[in-house]
């Protein structure tokens, strides 16, 4: 005890010490300002982010966010090139990371695209296309359905589909199965970089303040261990378990995808139609595929396979609803940055899976079935993807 | 400075399936499946009723908030009529020495509410002091540079290469030196001024420019004796005018050599907000002149009315006869003359037929009342 004592002091005052001395420089520097000549004559730097729009019969609805180096106002609003009356909330300045709604009785046009630019004290300009004017959907039964309907098709009815392989997949030899568990790495491997890139590209939109590209990477690694720990607990997974991690890794990207699905809907923009729902499901009905191969050996009872679709494809229909209801740039990326994170981990798990079941090390990556699976994987996934690509 | 933050949430994939989206905004609204059954403004889109409903005045087409004129140190109605007519003394020849005092300085302008500038100027002000002479006044210019950069003052006239204030000449000085232009006030007409250094377009946007009116010697033109009273400043007969002078101006806050404000003296919107007063039965005569750079012409159009133009004022008879819009390049101006004495009372608009200057400050009224 009076051992522990003795060295318990000087540890604390260790700690103390560098404590004491940052909470005294921070004191220094505030009262004397010795950094004052940093402050020239220059403009402060600022920074607006249009986070949400939001157009009504009222008109348009913007959330936007300041960021620079201080506190900043908007002193007019211009919608394409006009100067309109706009109503701030709340008023007056806005500090550093925070948000304000502008009101802008704006009579935008259906169909059509218009450009917000804010003018701010200093003179400098935020311009935000909305690149197709279309209503903002308002929360409604039939409009949440209608959304579950999209959402359903996306999400859930292409791993229905290729759940319904199963039969006729089971029994197949090992030569077979290998190509069945490659082609499922190479369509994960697609929708990882898929993802990464997309969330890198939301990210690039989303306020400085959330260091966006910093945040998907960290996010993405982090959702990888923690998934990893997970996974690894009682062994590497095969089998039902393996099944719902392919499912788990699909129905996180499944989320982030139905996010930006929903946005689309907040937002608003151009579409093309009924066609690129098809697009979709012709795209995903891999994903059931690739959930289908771990069990091929033991039949589990539909139930399992009921959940598994589920937890494949349902978080698309809550994307979406969450996505046009409250959407935001850091929001899709850190939602994708998720998804990513645990694709990558079930791309490890099913790699080990099929060097496990091979009892081989990496060749056997080089064998002509793996090989061949995951370059099926990877241009059916790309080939697909072109029809819900422009 | 041109920050385009493109909100790209609406990936790839979201902007495919914003049709899909539209389709649903069409059902949430109305119940209908098809979006292209949605004409804006039908039963099922409010939004056009919403919005004429608020916006009775000017369809909520407006800056917001009002300029504090006290601390620019200028009001833009009194620079309709605010003409810097110097100092003048007899020359033993009998000629008027005529001497003006001219300063540049770097000052900070709210150019619009809430908006702030760092503006060079003369004496102040954006546009410059209107300066007025008559035609054979001898004119001397004491010029002053009290900003941070060289400056001169060049005069659309009359004069020799020294007087130019072009680089090169001693006209054009550097900051806290001084120079007089001196040169014979001709010819008659709307001229301008504005400071010649390089680089000449950030110079003349920074805001130094400014009228320079010479009005007619009616003893030099006796077949329009009566038309050049009327026009010399201080004559009975130019009494009866309701003379304004307007620059017609912009300012690119953002420095990416576009404009985001247009008007005319500066501030936009100033005479929507408060409309000129006219009085109906005495005619009107603009001395317009525009200083606009970037955009190539500006225009002046005025509604329910016409008027006869005097291109660069440099003639006593129209140049142009009956016209309502005129076009002016850059530097270009002249003198338009109207009356609205058989009009009924009421706010009379004029403004930039480029209708993205209107909308960008470059709109005002008359209101013309009884007198």
């Amino acid at each position: 005890m009076e051992d522990r004592q003795t060295l318990g002091r000087p540890k604390l005052i260790w700690l103390m010490m560098p404590l004491a001395l940052l909470v005294a420089a921070i004191g220094w520097i505030i009262l004397t300002d010795p950094f004052q000549s940093l402050k020239s004559n220059a403009p402060p730097v600022e920074a607006v982010t249009f986070e949400r729009t939001i157009l009504n019969d009222q008109g348009l609805r913007m959330l936007v966010r300041a960021g620079g180096s201080d506190p900043m106002r908007i002193a007019q609003v211009q919608i394409d090139a006009a100067y309109w009356s706009f109503v701030q909330t709340p008023p007056g300045n806005i500090s550093r990371g925070a948000t304000v709604w502008l009101d802008i009785p704006y009579p935008w046009v259906l169909g059509e695209a218009h450009v917000v630019t804010v003018v701010t004290t200093t003179g400098a300009t935020f311009t935000h296309d909305i690149e197709v004017a279309v209503p903002t959907p308002k929360i409604s039964l039939a409009q949440l359905q209608f959304q579950a309907l999209i959402g359903v098709f996306v999400g859930i009815v292409p791993i229905v589909f290729g759940l319904m392989f199963y039969p006729v997949l089971r029994g197949i030899g090992q030569s077979g199965m290998n190509f069945l568990m490659a082609l499922t790495i190479g369509l994960l491997s697609f929708l990882l970089v898929d993802s990464i890139e997309e969330a890198l590209d939301i990210a690039g939109s989303s306020a400085a303040i959330f260091q966006g590209p910093v945040m998907v990477i960290l996010v993405a690694a982090s959702t990888f261990l923690l998934l990893m720990a997970v996974g690894q607990r009682g062994g590497p997974p095969t089998g039902v378990a393996l099944s719902t991690f392919i499912a788990l890794g699909i129905g996180l990207h499944n989320l982030g995808e139905g996010l930006a699905i929903g946005a689309a809907f907040a937002a608003g923009s151009a579409g093309l139609g009924t066609y690129l729902v098809l697009g979709f499901t012709l795209h995903n009905i891999t994903e059931g595929i690739g959930i289908a191969a771990p069990i091929l050996k033991k039949r589990p009872p539909l139930w399992v396979f009921a959940s598994l679709a589920l937890l494949a494809g349902g978080p698309a229909v809550i994307g979406i609803w969450l996505g046009s209801l409250a959407f935001s740039a850091q929001w899709g990326a850190f939602a994708l940055a998720i998804g990513a994170g645990a694709i990558l981990q079930v791309v490890v798990q099913v790699g080990a899976y099929v060097m496990r079941s091979n009892k081989l090390g990496m060749e056997t990556f080089l064998k002509p079935s793996i090989l061949s699976g995951l370059a099926t994987g990877i241009a059916f996934m790309y080939v697909t993807a072109a029809f819900v690509k422009i | 400075m041109k920050s385009a933050n493109k909100n790209e949430l609406v990936s790839r994939r979201g902007v495919l399936l914003a049709g899909l989206a539209a389709a649903g905004g069409a059902v949430a609204v109305s119940g209908r499946a098809n979006a292209q059954e949605l004409p804006y403004g039908s039963e099922a889109s409010t939004s056009t009723m919403v919005t004429h409903e608020n916006m009775a005045a000017h369809g909520g087409m407006m800056t917001v908030g009002e300029v504090d004129n006290v601390a620019n140190g200028f009001d833009p109605m009194a620079l309709l009529t605010d003409w810097d007519v110097g100092t003048t003394e007899i020359l033993p020849d009998g000629r008027t020495l005529r001497t003006f005092e001219v300063q540049a300085e770097d000052k900070e302008i709210e150019i619009a509410p809430g908006v702030f500038y760092p503006a060079w100027t003369f004496n102040g002000r954006v546009p410059g002091p209107a300066l007025r002479a008559t035609e054979g006044d001898r004119i001397r210019i004491i010029f002053k540079n009290y900003g941070s950069h060289p400056h001169s003052m060049h005069f659309h006239g009359i004069h020799s290469a020294r007087m130019d204030g072009v680089n090169g000449t001693p006209g054009l000085i550097g900051p806290g030196e001084e120079f007089t232009y001196e040169f014979d006030a001709k010819p008659f007409g709307c001229h301008l001024y504005h400071c010649h250094a390089l680089p000449l377009k950030r110079h003349m946007a920074k805001g130094m420019y400014g009228a320079f009116i010479v009005d007619p010697d009616p003893k030099k033109h006796v077949d329009h004796n009566d038309v050049a009273r009327s026009r010399l400043k201080g004559t009975a007969e130019n009494a009866e005018w309701q003379e304004l002078v307007m620059v017609m101006n912009a300012f690119d806050t953002n420095f990416d050599e576009e404009n985001e404000f247009y008007a005319a003296n500066t501030i936009p919107f100033a005479y929507m907000k408060k409309p000129i007063r006219i009085e109906k039965s005495r005619p009107v005569r603009i001395y317009l002149i525009n200083t606009v750079e970037f955009d190539p012409i500006n225009s002046f159009h005025l509604h329910g009315n016409f008027f006869d133009y005097y291109n660069q004022g440099t003639t006593l008879t129209p140049t142009l006869r009956t016209v309502d819009i005129i076009t002016q390049c850059q530097a270009e101006r002249g003198i338009l003359e109207f009356s609205f004495a058989e009009h009924e009372p009421g706010l009379y608009m004029f403004h930039a037929h480029q209708a993205e200057f209107t909308e960008l400050g470059w709109m005002a009224n008359f209101d013309v009342v009884e007198a």
